[in-house]
């Protein structure tokens, strides 16, 4: 009943309740066979339960998950072929490094587990602290071994649970990078559990955004941020700025929206056929500062044109962070949208201007009306403050 | 350390410095004291009184007659030896109980947990002599366990095994190992719970996540962690129950007597103190060479 030859893990209907509290939601997700795939979600989402159920560590209340054709839904976790990089890395202080490495070859009696071990502590580069004990190294390099020890046994899965989440962020820049590296060079299927949307971006090939014990939405980094399917999305990965918009009318692509009197366009196939009333979203990059209402010359030919969105309003604050300069700006129906400019020497404005706004149609996105504008806004703050 | 981090502007500095460098030392002199007054003192008493000659009534001289040793050893090694073999036997025994007790105590008794501690340390608040006397009346010929035991040949396959000599379970090696197990099983269970409580769970799960079976998992990785708390639990029942007397006069017979029954009687009833001095001194030094051994054997200083 399913493709044969592949090797993808599938949970089917998938639910975790522990007495009144349903940790994850008739889950469906298929992770196809080497690829980087990365759960996200604020904490409490359920996704290190959707982890330890993959990993056998805990037993799904419904549903099934699948290897390959193979059901692995009540088997122990010794007899799965999965391998967990624990959030604690979880190595024997007891033993030494290769001793680490070699436990689950050794258990599978592979005969020549040393040199199999060996190898794996090259990947990460340390063989030449394979006689040490786990309590004489650094968090970093006992987050190799962690891997190390997973890695080695060839696993049809390898699960990540917030690997890098006790480094801090100059060694966690470098472990994403190199965990990519690793993971495109053994072809092994990776889930990578993190609450860091900027870390799943950088790594993953696929994310599955969760909240709830439900799934948001799947998709690759790019189409997730730029074409977000819920508030919560928009407003968990970056920040959004979402206005009340009604359709007027469709003409060709385009659809005509209305948001408080404005005249505001928008690509017709973000819509559905039968919406009429709608979140639109813009991300704050994506606004451009185009100079107070009056106008000027240059500005206009330089990036306005019939289709550019335009939207007026008092910039109420203006912070320099180097890279770019943040405002907030001041509709005259009193909402504030977050505008980021880059400071590449185009217009600046101060506290107080009147400016204006512009963006293409095409940057906007479309989000059903009856969803909670500020759905995941607070998770990400919580949850970056938590680092 | 402390002092540097509270310390306030320089002028205060001089005065409490003095005082910081004193403290320390003053906290220790209140130990210190008890520890010669008590323990360093009479240790030298003791050996003393070993290498004298004379009796209570003509009083005791110095001689340094160390033939005292070789008599008390020649006359009681086999004393030295049930003692050892008994309180081994007994530590093996509260082992055995302690160890999955005290593994649910710590990793699966959640709220229980406190309770099951209390229940643990409830005993104390009786007398070791009234609970050891409690063993008479539960091994007793006509009760219920010796009824049990003898419906179910228990007796007979003690009866094999030379712990007892008939078909009663009262005064016998049998009964002198169960008081000892029962009387130091706390002393077991409350390292092996301080130990098995600071077991990460995550090393348990990352054991079964890296193909090793429950029983693999249990040899590999929980037993090696928790050999602290094995040491230290079997060197807390071991030690007592090595020179212990009340067990082996209340619960056994004339072939059970232990050496710590043996120092008690040359000391309060033969008045012979030079050999009770010097029986001391060997149990004291033979339990300090085993637990040398078991302890380096045991290897307990590599663990982290």
């Amino acid at each position: 009943m399913t493709e044969k030859t592949s090797g993808d893990l599938k949970l089917k209907g998938v639910t975790k309740r522990y007495d009144t509290f349903t940790a994850v939601d008739d889950l469906d997700l298929v992770i196809p066979r080497g690829s980087f795939f990365a759960l996200l979600g604020p904490s409490g989402c359920g996704k290190t339960t959707t982890l330890r159920m993959v990993a056998g560590l805990d037993q799904p209340t419904i549903g099934q998950i699948w290897i390959g054709d193979q059901d692995i839904t009540d088997t122990r976790a010794y007899q799965r072929n999965v391998n967990t990089v624990f959030q604690s890395y979880a190595l024997f202080p007891h033993l030494s490094i290769l001793d680490n490495v070699t436990f689950g070859l050794r258990r599978r009696k592979v005969s020549d587990y040393k040199a199999q071990a060996m190898e794996a502590l090259e990947l990460v580069q340390l063989a030449h602290i394979a006689k040490k004990k786990p309590g004489q190294l650094s968090g970093g390099m006992q987050q190799r071994v962690a891997l190390a020890r997973a890695i080695v046994n060839r696993p049809d899965v390898l699960l990540l649970d917030e690997p890098l989440g006790a480094l801090d962020l100059k060694l966690r820049r470098q472990m994403q990078i190199e965990l990519k590296q690793i993971q495109s060079e053994v072809g092994l299927t990776f889930v990578h559990v993190t609450h860091d949307q900027e870390e799943a971006m950088t790594m993953a090939d696929t994310i599955a955004v969760m909240n709830s014990g439900r799934l948001e939405q799947v998709a690759d980094p790019a189409t997730l941020y730029e074409r977000p399917t819920s508030t919560f999305v928009a407003n968990f990965l970056g920040q959004s700025n979402l206005l009340k918009a009604t359709v007027k009318g469709r003409t060709g692509t385009t659809a005509e929206l209305d948001v408080h009197g404005v005249n505001l366009r928008l690509p017709v196939d973000r819509l559905k056929e039968t919406t009429k009333e709608l979140w639109l979203g813009v991300r704050p990059e994506k606004l451009r500062l185009v100079g107070s209402t009056d106008g000027d010359g240059a500005d206009h030919s330089a990036d306005d044109h019939a289709q550019q969105n335009r939207l007026t309003g008092v910039v109420v604050d203006a912070s320099f962070t180097g890279l770019a300069t943040n405002y907030m700006v001041r509709l005259p129906w009193g909402q504030e949208l977050m505008v980021v400019q880059q400071n590449d020497g185009t217009r600046s404005a101060a506290r107080g201007a009147e400016v204006s706004l512009g963006w293409a149609p095409e940057h906007g996105f479309a989000l059903n009306a009856s969803q909670d504008a500020h759905a995941g806004a607070q998770d990400q703050a919580d949850d970056s403050g938590a680092i | 350390m402390v002092g540097q981090l509270v310390e306030g502007p320089v002028a205060v500095q001089l005065p409490r410095r003095a005082r910081r460098n004193y403290t320390p030392y003053l906290l220790l002199v209140p130990g210190l004291a008890w520890l010669v007054v008590f323990f360093i003192v009479p240790m030298l008493s003791l050996a003393s009184q070993s290498l004298q000659t004379g009796s209570v009534e003509s009083g005791y001289t110095q001689t340094w007659n160390f033939q005292t040793y070789v008599d008390a050893l020649s006359q009681f090694w086999p004393h030295f030896a049930r003692s050892i073999v008994f309180a081994g036997t007994a530590t093996v025994f509260t082992l055995l109980l302690a160890y999955p007790l005290a593994y649910f105590m710590a990793q699966k008794a959640g709220r229980w947990k406190n309770i099951l501690l209390v229940l643990v340390i409830a005993p104390f608040f009786t007398s070791f002599l009234i609970r050891t006397l409690a063993w008479q009346t539960i091994l007793t010929d006509n009760g219920p366990v010796v009824a049990l035991a003898r419906s179910l040949h228990f007796t007979n396959l003690l009866q094999s095994l030379s712990l007892t000599s008939n078909d009663s379970l009262m005064n016998s090696r049998f009964a002198v190992i169960c008081g000892l197990t029962y009387n130091f099983l706390p002393f077991m269970i409350l390292p092996l719970y301080a130990n098995l409580e600071r077991l990460d769970h995550s090393l348990i799960e990352a054991a079964g996540d890296l193909y090793a079976t429950p029983i693999q998992t249990f040899w590999k990785v929980t037993w090696p962690l928790s050999l602290p708390g094995v040491v230290g639990g079997t060197l807390l029942t071991f030690i007592p129950a090595a020179g212990d007397f009340i067990n082996s006069r209340l619960l056994g017979n004339t072939q059970t007597v232990m050496i710590g029954q043996v120092i008690d009687s040359e000391f309060l009833q033969i008045q012979d103190y030079a050999v009770a001095a010097a029986l001391s001194f060997m149990l004291m030094a033979v339990i300090v060479v085993i637990v040398a051994l078991y302890v380096r054997r045991a290897g307990t200083e590599e663990l982290v």
